[in-house]
């Protein structure tokens, strides 16, 4: 690649990434050359601040029309648009929470905390844009080995140590598994590049590569389905998530979990609609859906009832995240015209609810040295105003409407029962786990108003912390009551169709 | 002006006066009861403005999914039926309040503003347009309930909490798959676009129909309650707190019944006329099963959480007669047992107070010691049995009447209920009133001025309703219209 060729790319389209690069790099640097007594907070609020510029960036480049750089392997269109604002707004709430993160003498490494989020952030973000498997890969591997690091900051807890053991280890065979699968395919079409595999691939014939074929989307989907930690990669998240810091475990069960959907959806959407299914005029990809919607049933079923017994209140909400991904991955499944809206609008709304309550569940823990659910028993006598923050996003959850939650969960069933055929199994499935879900959601509620409290010491507020807690009680609220405002933003901004070739 | 929104969310205003307020006990009493005075005026001013012809109706454009496929619209409006039920909560709302602020000891703050969002919850359900809105109205009611029944109801009120949650949740699951998969296949919720659908016969299958048609009957069963599906009812009835309980079993319930008349009778009614004598035997089983057990309990909650399921059969009943004399009479139960089982429920509450207990066989003689409490407890439970008179020998009447009509033999055995009605009443009450007084009591005293009130304006709309029923025809004609010709009667 000459000179010319590199310059005349259109490099402004990278901008949202080339910011978070820069302040990884000057973090790192600075970090290294700073005096350990600097308070590493300002890391926080300046990486906060690059991340605000990523997101003007970003949002200035809607409505552009799909692009290639790079010799097509960096795409721009509706698709990574719309979920890089998630990725963005995710993290830097998670950089919010992470701010105020006092756990005592246990975070040793802050500087390295705040950097290594900014590149897990980055490699989020090439997942998202990324049109060729090679950079898919690189940009998982970068998100998957910044949180490796990132779930053992906490170098004197054994618990966190596990964690990060645990991650790696489990991290390595999904990835793995993926490239296993994505082998296959680089077998069959000769490319790694998505648009020349997408074009390939309706050649093939089924009697030559179906079962590779199949092989490869297996093998594909379970390797990934370790991001997204639904079954059969699910046994990593309760003993990551319990370890980790709690900055990084909101990091973990949010933005990680939305890069992993994006790789799905890119990967799968972009190879094997095309391809000849088992049966004739079907793709692979619906051929295929029966697998996933026994996987997606299965983790909402495990999920929703091993939360039932658990008292810590990190393992709780990792096990509530598994159910939740089992729920996104219905409208996968239903596969109808409103897909990305369910899914973008369900993760949008997740992404408040889960990091809302991870804020209140930081201030908590920190506040009594437990994470046991009994830490907040007789909140909302002691701090009302945050025991309503909880109620909101415990409600919203659970579904139950006012929330955005609910209006998710309404967009996914009727896409669900809409498309043809109706899903109407799995959609009862998902209804009737939310109601055992009901079980422990109301269960740290009740701790809060129906318990006396054990302590009367005065719970502290850090601001990041609080500046996040109200922000996604907010969002939780107004895509509750107003879910127009953001959903017609989504259907009037983005066009999905750019997504294929 | 639009005066349902402005009914349905008046509790909010007391909702934010509360939690800025101090938590001195007489303001919060005082704002807590104002609070619900506040939409009981404005469904007078409802009444007044239905009866003169105003458009209550209300529809603006509020979500679209798809790219405008789906569209929600905030769509409220009333007939007969939902303006009486929203007199009724209204009504039985402030009564319950005042009952509150008398009995409730701890976080009474608290209590109110989980109360006041129960109240949003209640009044939204009786004027959603469109079954969206009404499942978000409908599931709004299940937080507050919850909290209150376990926060401040009796021994075992955790237990009745988490039974009421997933009963309910169940119910509420299945209305919502119902409700996502009608919008689905017809692209609408509006009760009235469906109406025209459902008649028309052609957008959906038979089947889906039969099924949906079960789906609420499940739905609204575990709300109504049908046996097999009481037990979390029952449960509510003995350990929620008695304000919360006459909320429970004088308008909660009444979604139940309201549901499957609206939407069962209203939507399907081809295919409901087809189940009409399989709901008929339910209904049966919950006449004679609630008042065979309210017969064998030994305390008085228990007897009138079972009485509750053996009027709830009367409703079955009279709906399950598909003419005009028992829908109406299904109605009449409705509210007539919404009305008795409050008072009943508030003179429960009031002789717990006294003495410490609900057992019969601790209970006797109380006509000696509190005379007025006794009286209106006599007079309760004449109006539950059916004396004519009050409000229960109308609607009793009434649906048996059109079940007569229709299936005479299932009237006939139903008739059995009304006289183990009378059995199990009078064994309560008359034990309670007059049997062996007993002494153990101090301090006994009758009931005061203020406990006076709620139970005088419960009594005297239970009699106006007996001997002047028209009050409540005139409103309901204009609906009946609207539901028959759904029915083909």
């Amino acid at each position: 690649m000459d000179m010319e060729t590199l310059l005349s790319y259109e490099w402004s389209m990278m901008a949202p990434e080339f910011t978070i690069l820069i302040i990884a790099t000057v973090l790192s640097l600075v970090d290294l050359f700073t005096d350990k007594k600097v308070d590493r907070k300002l890391f926080g609020w300046f990486g906060a601040a690059g991340i605000g510029i990523a997101l003007i960036f970003l949002f200035s480049q809607i409505g552009h029309e799909p692009a290639m750089i790079l010799a097509n392997t960096y795409r721009l269109d509706a698709f990574s648009l719309s979920f890089k604002i998630l990725l963005l707004i995710g993290a830097l709430l998670v950089l919010l929470m992470g701010v105020s993160y006092e756990a005592k003498g246990e975070l040793l490494y802050r500087g390295e905390f705040y950097y290594l989020l900014m590149s897990a952030l980055l490699g989020a973000m090439m997942m998202a844009s990324s049109a060729d498997l090679i950079t898919l890969f690189v940009g998982l591997e970068l998100l998957s080995i910044s949180s490796y690091i990132l779930a053992g900051t906490r170098k004197k807890s054994t618990q966190s140590n596990e964690a990060a053991m645990k991650y790696v280890i489990n991290g390595g065979i999904s990835s793995a598994f993926t490239l296993f699968g994505l082998s296959y395919i680089y077998g069959l079409t000769g490319s790694t590049n998505l648009a020349d595999i997408s074009r390939e691939i309706s050649n093939i014939a089924p009697e030559n590569g179906l079962v590779l074929l199949s092989i490869a989307f297996i093998l594909t989907f379970v390797g990934l389905a370790f991001k997204i930690s639904t079954v059969p990669f699910q046994m990593w998240a309760p003993d990551v998530y319990q370890g980790a810091p709690i900055p990084v475990t909101a990091f973990l069960s949010v933005v990680s979990k939305t890069a992993g959907f994006v790789i799905i959806l890119r990967v799968l959407l972009s190879v094997f609609p095309f391809a000849q299914g088992l049966e004739a005029n079907t793709s692979l990809l619906q051929s295929m859906m029966i697998f996933i919607s026994v996987l997606a049933g299965i983790t909402m079923i495990a999920g929703n009832t091993i939360a039932l017994k658990q008292r810590n209140i990190k393992r709780l909400f990792a096990y509530s995240s598994i159910a939740h991904a089992g729920y996104l991955l219905v409208p996968f499944v239903a596969f109808s015209e409103m897909m990305f809206e369910s899914m973008w609008f369900y993760l949008a709304a997740y992404l408040l609810m889960n990091i809302g309550a991870f804020a209140v569940i930081q201030v908590m823990s920190e506040h009594s040295h437990s994470e046991d659910i009994s830490i907040f028993a007789g909140l909302f006598y002691r701090r009302p105003w945050v025991a309503v923050m909880m109620t909101i996003f415990l409600l919203s959850l659970a579904g139950i409407p006012g929330t955005a939650g609910f209006i998710g969960k309404l967009n996914i069933f009727i896409g669900a029962l809409f498309s043809d055929p109706s899903r109407y199994i799995l959609a009862a499935v998902m209804m009737g786990t939310t109601v055992i879900s009901y079980f422990y959601y109301f269960g740290v509620m009740a701790q809060m108003f129906m318990r006396p409290s054990g302590s009367a010491a005065p719970i502290r507020m850090p601001v990041g912390v609080t500046i996040a807690m109200v922000f996604c009680a907010a969002g939780t609220i107004t895509l509750g009551l107003f879910p127009g405002v953001v959903l017609e933003f989504f259907q009037t901004q983005f066009n999905f169709a750019e997504m294929f070739y | 002006m639009d005066w349902l929104t402005l009914m349905i969310f008046s509790p909010l205003i007391g909702i934010l006066l509360l939690s800025v307020q101090s938590a001195e006990r007489k303001t919060v009493s005082l704002t807590g009861i104002l609070a619900t005075v506040l939409p009981l005026l404005l469904s007078l001013v409802i009444y007044t403005q239905f009866h003169g012809g105003g458009n209550l109706g209300v529809s603006h454009g509020w979500i679209s999914f798809g790219n405008g496929m789906f569209q929600v619209n905030y769509e409220l409006g009333i007939d007969g039926f939902s303006l009486l039920l929203i007199l009724l909560t209204t009504i039985v709302s402030t009564l319950s309040a005042s009952v509150a602020a008398a009995q409730i000891k701890q976080g009474l703050k608290a209590y109110f503003l989980w109360f006041l969002i129960l109240e949003i919850g209640m009044l939204g359900v009786f004027t959603a347009e469109n079954l969206i809105l009404f499942f978000i109205f409908f599931e709004i009611t299940l937080v507050p309930m919850f909290f209150l029944i376990g926060r401040w109801g009796f021994v075992e009120r955790e237990k009745a909490a988490y039974s009421f949650l997933i009963y309910n949740g169940l119910g509420s699951a299945i209305l919502l798959i119902l409700f996502a998969a009608i919008f689905a296949k017809t692209g609408t919720t509006n009760i009235e676009e469906l109406k025209a659908i459902m008649a028309s016969g052609e957008a959906v299958s038979e089947e889906f129909r039969y099924g949906s048609m079960l789906a609420l009957l499940v739905a609204f069963g575990v709300k109504l309650p049908i046996v097999p599906l009481h037990t979390w009812m029952v449960r509510v009835h003995v350990h929620a707190p008695i304000a919360v309980v006459m909320i429970h079993a004088g308008i909660l319930l009444k979604i139940g019944a309201y549901g499957l008349i609206n939407f069962g009778l209203g939507i399907f009614g081809d295919q409901f006329a087809k189940v009409a004598p399989f709901i008929a035997i339910l209904g049966l089983i919950n006449l004679l099963y609630g008042a065979f057990l309210a017969f064998v309990q030994n305390e008085l909650k228990s007897v009138f959480a079972y009485s509750s399921v053996s009027h709830m059969g009367i409703v079955l009943l009279g709906v399950a007669a598909m003419n005009e004399a028992g829908i109406q009479g299904a109605i009449f139960q409705t509210l007539s047992h919404g009305l008795i089982a409050a008072l009943l429920f508030l003179l429960v509450g009031i002789i717990h107070q006294r003495t410490h207990t609900t057992k019969l066989s601790s209970l006797g003689g109380l006509a000696k010691g509190m005379p007025l409490a006794a009286g209106f407890l006599l007079a309760a439970g004449m109006a539950s049995l059916g004396l004519p008179g009050m409000s229960g020998f109308v609607s009793e009447f009434m649906a048996f009447l059109g079940l007569f009509e229709t299936m005479p033999w299932m009237a006939a055995i139903g008739t059995l209920g009304i006289i183990m009605t009378a059995v199990y009443m009078l064994r309560a009450v008359l034990g309670v009133t007059y049997g062996k007084t007993i002494k153990s009591f101090t301090g006994m005293y009758d009931l005061t001025r203020i406990e006076m009130i709620p139970a005088a304006a419960l009594l005297a709309l239970i009699v106006l309703i007996g001997v002047y029923p028209a009050i409540i025809t005139h409103t309901l004609q204009l609906t009946l219209e609207s539901i028959m010709p759904g029915i083909g009667g």
